[in-house]
This record gives C-alpha cells, sequence and structure tokens, in this order.
C-alpha cells in the first residue's frame, strides 16, 4: 500500500512540474494531456486506496525524516484511514471534473499551460494535507494550498482586483495559520510530538489539565482554540471570510476546485482530524459551534442581495462552510464530513455552471444582464437546476440528507450555544432556497435582458464543459442517498474519528429515525423532516424565489427601497471589508510610518546616532582650544596635574 | 594528500586570499576578463575545497575538528588556533557558495576597476572563514576587523550617491562595537594567561564580571547582527552598497554577531546570560515586530528588504536566548537561510537596478509582463522569506516558535506575528514591482534575466528549496554541538 500511497500525490506533482516547466515546449495540447493524466491516474490510485481502506486496511508511516531538534522528530509521513481516504477520493475526483473542465474555460487564454501545472500542483498540496500523518506536514500542505490560491486568484496579474484580492487573500489566512502554528506550538509543548497517533492516544491523559499561571484554562481548550483559529481562516468563518468572496477574482474552474470544494474545506477536515482534541474541549466545540452558526446564516443573508452570479456562489460556499462547523461543534464531525463530500459535488457543479454560463456570455458576470438562457444552453441549465435543488436542501437530492442531519445533529446537541445554532442553521435553510434559486431565476428564466450582440452568440458550451457539469450532476443526485446510511450512522469512519458517548449526537438521531420507521433510513430521514420546520423553511423558500423573481419580478425593487437601511448592511457585507481596511491595513501603515521615522530616524538616527557625532565634534572643538601650542599652558597643567595626584596619594 | 588533510580550514581561508592577490596582479579594466576568470575560478575551487568540511565532519562529536594549532606570538599566548564545530561549519560552507555567486552576479554589472571588485570579495571571503573558524581571540579579533576593511571598499567605492555617509557610519558603529570586545578579550586573557576561546570556557568567573564581558561583547555582537535599537546603520549601508556587497553583508556579515554570542556570550558568561535572558528576548521581540512594522512602509526596496534582515536575525537571537534545542537550532538554521534567501533577494533587486538605475518601489509595476522567468524566481525567494514550508525560510521559525512556546507562550505569539507582518511587507512589495499593468516605458522595455542570472537564481533556489524540503542533514551536523553548547550554559561558574 505505502507505493500506492506515495505515488497518488506524487503524479501530480510530476505533471504540474512538466506543465510548469516544459508546457511552452511541448504546446498547448499536450501539457492538458500531461496535467488529466497525472490526476486522473491519482484518481484511481485514490479509488484502489478507498476500497483497501474499506475493506478495513490502514496505513500508518513514515517517508522521510524532515528534521530533528530537540529530541522530538518530524517527519513526512502518511496516514491513510477512512476519513483521508474519502478526502483523496473526493479531492482527486473534483480535481479530475475540474481539470477537463479548464480545457474549454481556458482555451483561449495565453497562460493556459501555468494554469495547468498551477492545479495539477494544487492537487498535489492537497493530497498531502489530507494524507498527512503529523502536524508539519498538515501545515506543509495548509500553506501550500494557500500559496497556490494566491497564485490562482491573482492569475490575471494585470487586473488590479485580482491582485488587490490575493494579497488579502494571503494575508487573512495567514491570521489563521498564526493561530494554527501556536496551536501546534502547544501540542508539542503538551505532547512531546507532533504525530497523529500519539498525540490523540494520550489526548484523555491531557483532558482537564490546566495552564499553570492561567486560571481556569485547560491546554486543551486553548490548544483546540488555536488551531481552530487557522480553520477559520481557512474554511472562511467569521470574521476571517472575508478573503472568499474577493477569490472570486480568480479563474472560474479554481473557484469551484480550490474555493469550493477543497480547499476552503481544509479547516472542516482538519477540525475532524483533531475530534481527539476538540471533544475533550466543550468550551472550544461551542465556540466551533456558535462561529458556524453566525457564518451560516450571516453570510447566506449577504448572497441574496449580491448580483454576481459567482459572488452569489461565493456567499453561499460560505454559508454552507458555517454548516459544517456547526456540525464539527455539535461533535457531529462524521456529518461535516458528509456534508463537505456532497457539497464539493454540487457547489463545484454550481461555480462550473457558472462559469459555463460566464462562458456563453463573453465574461459577463452581472445577472441582470442575463435572463432566459435555458432556451440556449439546456445542459447547464438541467444541471444547475439539479445543483440548487441540491443545494437547498429538496429531497431527495445530496444537499438534503447531508444538511437535514446537521440541523438535526444542532438540534440534539446539549452545547451551550447549540439552541442559538438551531435557530441559525434553520433559518439559513430559507435563505440558501432563496439566493439558490433567486440565481436560478434571474439567471436561466424569464425575459433576456442581455445586449442583441452577446444573445446573437448565446450558445451550449462544448462537451469538455458540459461533461464534468452532468458527471457532478448526477453525483449531486445520489451521493446524498447513496453514502448517508454507512457516513452517518455505520462505524464508516472507524477510528478516524472520536466521538464521546455523551456527546454523539448522530446515535441519537438514529435512534430517532429508527424509531420513525423500522428500517430504511433514507425514508426515515424525509419522514423526519417533513415533521420539522426546516423542511418546510426549504419550500417556502423557493416558492419565496419564484413569488420574487419570476412571478412578481417589480417586488425586490421595491422591497430594496423600502428597507433601505438593511439592504445598505448587506450590500456593505456588515462593514467588515471597510473595518479591516481601515483598522488592520491602515493602522499597521500608520504605526510602522511613525515608528520609521519618529523612533528610528528622529530618536535613534538623529538624536543618538548623529547627536552623537555632533557633540564629538562640538567637545573636539572645545578640547582644541585647550591645545594651544604653548609650553607655557602645557607645563602649567602639568604642575596642576601633579599637584591632585599627590594630594590624592597623601589624604 | 595528508598536507592538505590536516590544513584543510588553513586552505579555505587563504586560498581566497592568495585568490585576490592572483586577481589584484592583472591589473587595470583591460584585463577585466581574465580577472573576473580567475575570481572564479578561484571562487569555485574554494567551494570544492570546502565540501569535504561537511561530508567528512564527524557528527558523534562536540570537539573541534579540523583543528591546527601552533605558536603566534608564544610571549602573550597567542597561537594561529583553528577548528570548527557543528556551530561554525555550516557558515564556512554557505561563505563559499555565496561568493561563487556573488562573483557571477558581478560578471557583467560591474565594468570599473574589475579586478579589484573581485579580489574584494576574494579577500573578504577568506577573511570571513578566518572568523567563523579561529579559536584564538586575538585571531578572530584580526579576521574580525580586517573584515570591515574590504567591505568599506566596496561600500565606497561602488556603491550609490550617499556612499560616504553610509561607509562611515556603519564603519564607526561596528568599530565601536568591536573595540569593546577587545578590551573583554585582554581581560579575558589575564584571567587565563591565553587567547584560547576554549580556554575562555572553562575560566570561572563572578557575575557582575561575566554581566560586565556580557555587554562588552553584547556591544560588538549586536551591532553586528544587528540588533534593536543598534540597527539603524544596516539600511543605510544596504541601500548605498553594490549588489554584491548587500549579499555579503546580509548573507554572512550579519551572521557573524549572531555566531559571536553563541561562541562567547553562553560558554563563556552563562550565568550573565541567563540573567540577561529577558532582556535579550526583548530586544529580539521588539525587532521581530518594530522592524517588521517599520519594513512595510518603506519605498526602496534595499531598505525594505534591510529591514526585512533585521527582523529575521530578531529570530535568530531569540532562539539563542530561550536556551533550549529548538531554539538554538532553529536560530543556526534560520541564519543559514536568511543567508540564501536575502542574497537571493538582494540580487533579484540589483536585476531590476541594473535594468532601471532605480530601487524605488514606486517606479516599478507589472514587471512580470516583461520578465516572467525572473518574476517565477522573485516569487519563490519572497514567499521563502515570508517563510513558506518547503523553503528553509520555514525551518528557523517553526523551529524557535516551537521552542520559544515551551518558555513563554507569548514569545511564541509575538515572534509568530512574522507570519503576518512578514507576508505583507514582502507580498505588498512583490504586488507592487512585479503584478499589474506595465506602468512606466522603462518596465515595457525590460528583458528577461539571461541565462547567467538563471544560473545564479538556480543556485540559490536549489539551496532554498534543498534546504526547506530536507532540512535534517544541516540538523543532525549540529546537534552534538548544540547540546555541548545547551550544557556549558546550564552549569554555573561561580
Amino acid at each position: 500500500m505505502q507505493n500506492l500511497v506515495l505515488a497518488t500525490p506524487l503524479v501530480c506533482l510530476l505533471a504540474a512540474l512538466v506543465a510548469g516547466f516544459f508546457g511552452r515546449a511541448i504546446g498547448r495540447v499536450n501539457t492538458h494531456r500531461v496535467a488529466i493524466a497525472g490526476v486522473a491516474v491519482s484518481f484511481l490510485l485514490s479509488l484502489l486506496v478507498y476500497i483497501d481502506v474499506m475493506g478495513g486496511s490502514s496505513f500508518n508511516g513514515t517517508v522521510y525524516t524532515w528534521a530533528t531538534s530537540g529530541g522530538a522528530s518530524f517527519q513526512v509521513g502518511f496516514l491513510i484511514d477512512e476519513l483521508s481516504a474519502t478526502m483523496m477520493a473526493v479531492v482527486t475526483f473534483v480535481s479530475l471534473m475540474v481539470h477537463i473542465y479548464t480545457i474549454g474555460y481556458m482555451a483561449e487564454d495565453s497562460g493556459y499551460q501555468r494554469f495547468f501545472s498551477y492545479i495539477s500542483l494544487f492537487t498535489f498540496a492537497m493530497l498531502m494535507l489530507v494524507m498527512s500523518n503529523n502536524f508539519v506536514q498538515l501545515f506543509f500542505g495548509w500553506e501550500a494550498v494557500g500559496v497556490i490560491s494566491y497564485l490562482l486568484i491573482g492569475f490575471w496579474y494585470k487586473r488590479e482586483s485580482a491582485i488587490f484580492a490575493n494579497l488579502k487573500a494571503f494575508l487573512v489566512n495567514r491570521v489563521g495559520d498564526f493561530g494554527f502554528l501556536l496551536g501546534i506550538a502547544g501540542v508539542l509543548h503538551l505532547f512531546g510530538t507532533l504525530d497523529y497517533a500519539p498525540v490523540f492516544a494520550s489526548a484523555p491523559d491531557k483532558a482537564g489539565l490546566l495552564i499553570s499561571g492561567w486560571h481556569q484554562w485547560e491546554w486543551l481548550t486553548v490548544i483546540c482554540l488555536l488551531l481552530f483559529v487557522g480553520a477559520m481562516g481557512k474554511s472562511a468563518q467569521v470574521p476571517l471570510h472575508v478573503w472568499l468572496p474577493d477569490s472570486m477574482e480568480g479563474p472560474t474552474p479554481i473557484s469551484a476546485l480550490i474555493h469550493a470544494a477543497t480547499m476552503v474545506t481544509a479547516g472542516i477536515f482538519m477540525v475532524a482530524r483533531m475530534s481527539p482534541l476538540f471533544e475533550f474541549s466543550e468550551t472550544a466545540l461551542t465556540v466551533v459551534l456558535v462561529i458556524g452558526a453566525i457564518t451560516a446564516f450571516a453570510m447566506g443573508l449577504v448572497g441574496i442581495v449580491q448580483n454576481d452570479i459567482k459572488r452569489v456562489v461565493a456567499y453561499s460556499t460560505l454559508s454552507q462552510l458555517g454548516y459544517m462547523t456547526v456540525a464539527l461543534g455539535a461533535s457531529a464531525y462524521a456529518s461535516g464530513i458528509f456534508h463537505l463530500g456532497t457539497h464539493a459535488f454540487f457547489k463545484a457543479l454550481l461555480f462550473l455552471g457558472a462559469g459555463s454560463v460566464i462562458i456563453a456570455m463573453h465574461h459577463e458576470q452581472d445577472m441582470r444582464k442575463m435572463g432566459g438562457l435555458r432556451r440556449y444552453m439546456p445542459i447547464t441549465y438541467i444541471t444547475m437546476v439539479l445543483g440548487s435543488l441540491a443545494l437547498a436542501g429538496i429531497p431527495p437530492f445530496a444537499g438534503f440528507f447531508s444538511k437535514d442531519a446537521i440541523i438535526a445533529a444542532v438540534h440534539n446537541s446539549t452545547l451551550a450555544g447549540s439552541g442559538f445554532a438551531y435557530v441559525a442553521v434553520s433559518l439559513a435553510v430559507f435563505i440558501t432556497a432563496i439566493y439558490s434559486f433567486r440565481l436560478l431565476f434571474m439567471t436561466f428564466h424569464g425575459e433576456t435582458r442581455m445586449d442583441d450582440s452577446v444573445r446573437s452568440h448565446l450558445k451550449e458550451s462544448p462537451w469538455v464543459v458540459t461533461l464534468p457539469l452532468v458527471i457532478l450532476a448526477v453525483m449531486s443526485v445520489i451521493s446524498g442517498a447513496l453514502f448517508m446510511g454507512p457516513m452517518l450512522f455505520g462505524n464508516y469512519f472507524g477510528d478516524a474519528i472520536l466521538v464521546l458517548p455523551q456527546h454523539d449526537v448522530l446515535a441519537k438521531l438514529y435512534q430517532d429515525l429508527h424509531h420513525a420507521t423500522g428500517i430504511d433510513l433514507r425514508w426515515g430521514m424525509f419522514t423526519h423532516a417533513i415533521q420539522t420546520p426546516t423542511f418546510w423553511l426549504a419550500v417556502a423558500g423557493v416558492i419565496t424565489a419564484w413569488y420574487l423573481y419570476l412571478y412578481r419580478p417589480e417586488l425586490p425593487e421595491k422591497i430594496k427601497s423600502r428597507f433601505e437601511w438593511a439592504y445598505t448592511i448587506l450590500d456593505n457585507k456588515y462593514g467588515f471589508d471597510q473595518f479591516n481596511q481601515r483598522v488592520f491595513a491602515g493602522g499597521a501603515r500608520n504605526l510602522g510610518g511613525w515608528l520609521w521615522r519618529v523612533s528610528d530616524m528622529r530618536v535613534i538616527d538623529g538624536f543618538v546616532i548623529n547627536g552623537t557625532a555632533q557633540t564629538i565634534g562640538w567637545l573636539s572643538g572645545v578640547v582644541r582650544n585647550i591645545q594651544s601650542g604653548f609650553v607655557y599652558h602645557y607645563a602649567f597643567a602639568m604642575i596642576i596635574g601633579l599637584v591632585v595626584l599627590m594630594t590624592l596619594f597623601v589624604f | 594528500m595528508t598536507l592538505l588533510d590536516n590544513n584543510i580550514l588553513s586552505l579555505v581561508i587563504w586560498l581566497p586570499i592568495l585568490g585576490a592577490i592572483v586577481v589584484l596582479a592583472t591589473g587595470g579594466d583591460k584585463n577585466a576578463p581574465l580577472a573576473k576568470k580567475l575570481a572564479l575560478g578561484f571562487s569555485l575551487a574554494e567551494f570544492v575545497v570546502s565540501i569535504p568540511l561537511f561530508t567528512r565532519f564527524d557528527r558523534t562529536t562536540s570537539s573541534m575538528q579540523f583543528v591546527e594549532q601552533s605558536e603566534w606570538v608564544p610571549g602573550f599566548g597567542i597561537e594561529y588556533f583553528l577548528g570548527v564545530d557543528g556551530i561554525s561549519m555550516p557558515f564556512i560552507l554557505l561563505t563559499t557558495i555565496l561568493t561563487v555567486v556573488v562573483v557571477i552576479a558581478g560578471w557583467e554589472v560591474i565594468q570599473r576597476r574589475v579586478a579589484h571588485y573581485m579580489a574584494a570579495f576574494l579577500f573578504i571571503e577568506g577573511l570571513m572563514i578566518g572568523v567563523f573558524s579561529a579559536l584564538d581571540a586575538v585571531l578572530f579579533y584580526v579576521f574580525w576587523e580586517a573584515m570591515l576593511i574590504p567591505m568599506f571598499l566596496i561600500i565606497g567605492i561602488w556603491g550609490g550617491d550617499n556612499r560616504i555617509y553610509a561607509t562611515i557610519k556603519f564603519f564607526l558603529y561596528t568599530l565601536l562595537g568591536s573595540l569593546l570586545m577587545l578590551v573583554a578579550f585582554v581581560y579575558l586573557y589575564f584571567k587565563t594567561g591565553s587567547f584560547n576561546i576554549l580556554e575562555f570556557h572553562a575560566i570561572p568567573l563572578s557575575l557582575s564580571v561575566q554581566t560586565l564581558l556580557f555587554f562588552a561583547f553584547f556591544a560588538a555582537f549586536a551591532v553586528k547582527v544587528p540588533m534593536f535599537p543598534v540597527h539603524t546603520w544596516l539600511p543605510d549601508a544596504h541601500t548605498e552598497a553594490p549588489t554584491g556587497g548587500s549579499v555579503i553583508l546580509a548573507a554572512i556579515m550579519l551572521k557573524m554577531g549572531a555566531y559571536g554570542f553563541l561562541r562567547f556570550n553562553l560558554p563563556i558568561l552563562p550565568d550573565a546570560s541567563r540573567e540577561m535572558a529577558g532582556f535579550m528576548i526583548t530586544l529580539s521581540l521588539i525587532a521581530v515586530v518594530y522592524i517588521a512594522l517599520v519594513a512595510l512602509v518603506q519605498k526602496d526596496m534595499k531598505r525594505l528588504i534591510a529591514y526585512s534582515s533585521i527582523s529575521h536575525m530578531g529570530f535568530v537571537t531569540l532562539g539563542f536566548f530561550i536556551f533550549n534545542a529548538n531554539g538554538i537550532e532553529g536560530g543556526i538554521i534560520q541564519m543559514i537561510s536568511h543567508g540564501f534567501i536575502s542574497g537571493a533577494l538582494f540580487l533579484c533587486v540589483g536585476v531590476l537596478y541594473d535594468r532601471m538605475h532605480s530601487r524605488n518601489i514606486d517606479d516599478y509595476g507589472g514587471v512580470v509582463n516583461t520578465m516572467p522567468i525572473f518574476a517565477s524566481f522573485m516569487m519563490l525567494f519572497a514567499m521563502a522569506n515570508v517563510g513558506l514550508p518547503g523553503t528553509s525560510g520555514f525551518v528557523g521559525e517553526f523551529l524557535v516558535i516551537m521552542g520559544s512556546f515551551q518558555v513563554n507562550g507569548w514569545y511564541a505569539a509575538l515572534a509568530a506575528t512574522t507570519l503576518i507582518f512578514g507576508a505583507a511587507y514582502t507580498l505588498w512589495m512583490y504586488k507592487r514591482v512585479i503584478f499589474g499593468k506595465v506602468v512606466a516605458d522603462g518596465v515595457a522595455a525590460l528583458k528577461d534575466i539571461g541565462s547567467r542570472e538563471i544560473l545564479f537564481l538556480s543556485i540559490l533556489a536549489i539551496a532554498v528549496l534543498g534546504l526547506g524540503l530536507w532540512p535534517n542533514p544541516l540538523l543532525e551536523v549540529m546537534h552534538v554541538s548544540v547540546d555541548h553548547l545547551l550544557d556549558q550554559t546550564a552549569i554555573s561558574k561561580f
């Protein structure tokens, strides 16, 4: 298994290197052949690994020793269990779809080879992240995907907005990494190692251990909170979410791959991986729960007022990441990962669908200039309908199972804040349905609002674009029903995820479903859902969207002017950007400028250094007067000196 | 062969100095091609000669290796005493690699007094290696001070417009510090009757004496590192120095101050070092945070990288004064890594300066459009400066943060702000210089780097990635020596 495991990321790396260094030499077609072959092989290997792992085998081994210092040894190594194998399969599958799609989307771009090189490299880094068996390599993958995201957001480096967005994304992520790295330092300090297995094994012994000098604070709580700061950066949780909407400046394929399906879920994956630590800190879990709930609700709301098709999907991603975080906070890690998987399919689908629309619209992204596209782009339309149904959580599509499980899990949770979280995620269902169908109706239904010149060129995208859409649509339909039973209620994750009995909300859900219907969990889920508000909220959301954007399309404007203040808050995205821009970015620049001009230049250089030089110059001017050149002056000075010395000796 | 085997350190010290004399003998600029070829030949030979220091290094002992010891001035107990351990040896290799790079980098850029330029760098190479391998205090002092002369000339002759102010500032600052170090040496000589540094390590000293000596050494080394608040000579010196001078200054000469702390303060003055740890850590953390903020607002690229260097060196001194293996080894790795990265960044600025004759960030913008290969290299080095895992910049920061967390979480937290600030100033500069639309005719006319430039940037890129992906071989060299040093600091001397 070791060779299999090692080869999975390395083929992607190899493809990336070939595409990067020889892309120009071998030409566009060969470049995409190499890159796609690389990720396809990687996907097949991941499937083999997946089948192997589901058959009961696992792998935990070192590839090489990266560093040793002070008794600790830091390895590069892989831990392949149910969690990482699932992630590998999802990552390589979506990556493969995006690779194929890119042929169509980037066909006319001069950076074609560079783009393939980046996305293959991304796949490598993401695999290193999920396959790691220790915190150092996790951090390596974590930062590596961040850099590639940075490069890809700024892919069109001539655009001022793109290179602003990529710097912002990197810096905000670095704020998260700041916490993450300190969390890792805490782990090393507390456990003496950074390998998962020994850390997780001794976590129960460390539970409740207080930090000396810090009253009431437990080591594990502090460590988990610090690690979660990292997750907040990468998985864009409030208030570190600000980079994700701006990341839409990157080409659409990477919005789908990196900023929806894989990289942004790294934080979710990480917390699930760290469940043996988080389980022992209810404080940390509560924070996770509340932050996730705020994100799910507040960011979904912003999605309703966006007019850029990609930004709607981006805010939707933020909101859905909030759901996953809520699941983690409620100790329903399995359902968080389950939603991660289904979301990867339907959100990648929605992004790629949006991209297909953007191609047809000649890179116009404003939905107000679209409309009626379903007549021109039937495949894109149908697949996006399926994706939206999945996103809105309508049964029996994938999102229904994964999202309803989260809501039910929160309902069962007894943590402080779970009541708030339950209300927030339930209301977010309504919001989700509104913005998803608003997007659908504004883009594909109603009158065509684009220029005639654009309209005359409207056509369905080529097969390299629509094929991934169709495949992803199939997954968006079936993956929920297919995996729900085993993933949520079977022993799917084995020992990869730890849930303490008192936190096991999914087990409680299982009892509820089982009691209700006997055997079939899917049917149980459905009957359970129609008895709760969430299902009806989703249906209401769809109907509301239909009413507002198809039936009475003049209404939204009226509502907007009636509730101007609310609209302004949402349109400003609650003012996070302005605040950061003014307080953090501006503050750092002002402080730096002040330190430089006042402290460095005026005090140290001006006063101390040049001041010393001036003082010496002045002193030597004074002393020079003594050097008169007259012998009797010197003789006099000598006598004075002798007298003084003699006085000292005598007394 | 045995003669060479037994005198390998002498060889690596004197070979470049001999080379410098030979290069000087070529005379005026009409023989410049010959001078350049000779300089390259000598620097390459020097690198080859220095390799056995690594390959034949015994990783199991903390005692000095490749030792050469003979009388020099017997009356005062001064010896010609050379030797290296796991702490000093890596710096010799760093020096020999970077000198090759600097020679290649100066190949076409230097048009005036070429032989002198090349000779100055060969001189300085030998002298710097002398500093790292001297085990006699007088010998150390001689190399230490002699090294200033070629650097003084390099900045003074081939430097920018404000070079006179910068050179005088540089010279006086560092000279003043080192005079106090000389006083400390003389004191220790009277105590031990010799200038043998290893005997200094063993001599018992009272805490008050240790404290005085600590500050005497501090004056010399803190200026060189440079630590806050005696850092202001560095931005001036860097800004005015020619590219090669900046590279050597940032990559190697700064390391001597930090090396001095390891060789003198910690082992000779263990009690004072522990007493002063809080003070040193405070200064280090100020350097990390304060200087990073100052770097953020710089308008001159070289000045920005100079401030970045000070901030990164703050990590080094922080690592040393937390007294654990993670910290010290992290500090040493950070020094080596910073040698490659800052050297590379100064070379990148040099590449731009050669074409545009401006170091001003505002004069650039959109360089990637005309120089894509260069932009890729600079991206790598910028990311290394940011401390991206997989590059050498990460290893030292990682270990120092890990180490300082063991001592105090707040130290680690302050140090870790570099993750944010370092990224901010480096990538903001990169954005303004490299990304964007072409802003000026000068940028539109830029030609991408040629094979000579690709060559020297590639050498550094390989070093940065190699050390980042697999730092363990280098760490293994240090372990025993660092453990020994930690033992020395743990035992009270009075």
